[in-house]
């Protein structure tokens, strides 16, 4: 298994994600620093990624948008807080009007990624933040009422471990 | 809203049906009939769902004319699970594409274990 664990704070509305590869450090940096490898995996398969923009430095800016299967784009932005390469990223993940412009009045998550060698290859801890109950609400309304992503399609899942999980 | 409300709400949610109707009601557009069309079932048998979704307040009913009205109303914490769970979806999704990538462009050499603790 690679998730090795996964802490939901349902207070705090974070979610803390550490995941074991058996790969070497930079080897996993570059999933995140090159943006053709950045694109293989940022979005299901139903909905992939195309990074336009990709500049990881602080204050810089990555542009990307996810194609539904219908041919819908759904453009989204990242502003890089900080930046150690092959150690750690910060940055600001939100969405975008069709233009690429940033949208204000849309949900932005903050996200932290830290890269450590382990014995049997790299550790990533993944922390993601959502701003705040307002926006999650609205992240939420959308995943219902759009289908954005996999939202959608994971909910019924997703509720029915819930509820099992409940009544276990 | 206390744990045994917690347990009451997800109760609630451990039907597809009943999901189903929390999800379309979010426009809260929708009558009971309407809401009611999307069923293989009776009328009768929906009422019964979206009263067991009323009673814990997941979601409420308002009078139009002659219809009744249903919207979602879902509490916080019900909300806050959704959406911790949809993103923990979205990065195990991520992870695996991750380790499908590394093990795919991995040169032989570091695929090999020196010290062959490899199974």
């Amino acid at each position: 298994m690679t998730v090795t664990s996964v802490d939901k704070n349902y207070d705090d509305l974070t979610l803390t994600l550490i995941a074991d590869f058996s790969a070497p450090i930079d080897r996993v940096w570059q999933l995140w620093a090159d943006p053709r490898q950045l694109e293989r995996w940022w979005g299901p398969p139903t909905y992939p990624a195309t990074f336009e923009q990709h500049d990881l430095t602080p204050g810089g800016t990555v542009s990307y948008y996810m194609t539904s299967p219908e041919g819908e784009k759904f453009p989204g932005w990242w502003r890089i807080v900080a930046v150690t390469p092959e150690e750690s990223l910060e940055l600001l993940d939100g969405f975008s009007d069709e233009n690429g412009n940033p949208k204000d009045d849309m949900p932005v998550t903050t996200m932290r990624m830290q890269l450590t060698t382990t014995d049997t290859g790299t550790r990533m801890a993944l922390h993601s933040v959502f701003a705040s109950r307002e926006q999650m609400d609205q992240l939420i309304q959308m995943g219902m009422d759009e289908g954005l992503a996999q939202a959608v399609g994971q909910i019924d899942d997703i509720l029915a471990t819930s509820a099992s999980r409940q009544q276990a | 809203m206390n744990e045994a409300g917690v347990d009451r709400m997800f109760h609630a949610l451990a039907d597809s049906t009943r999901r189903d109707i929390v999800r379309r009601a979010v426009t809260g557009d929708l009558s009971v009939s309407r809401l009611a069309e999307g069923y293989a079932m009776s009328f009768a048998a929906v009422q019964k769902h979206i009263a067991v979704l009323e009673k814990v307040g997941l979601v409420t009913k308002k009078r139009r004319g002659r219809e009744y009205l249903v919207s979602t109303d879902p509490d916080a914490l019900v909300l806050a699970r959704l959406a911790l769970d949809q993103l923990e979806e979205a990065w195990r999704g991520r992870v695996d594409r991750m380790a499908d990538l590394l093990a795919e462009t991995a040169p032989p050499e570091q695929r090999t274990p020196t010290k062959g603790q490899d199974r």
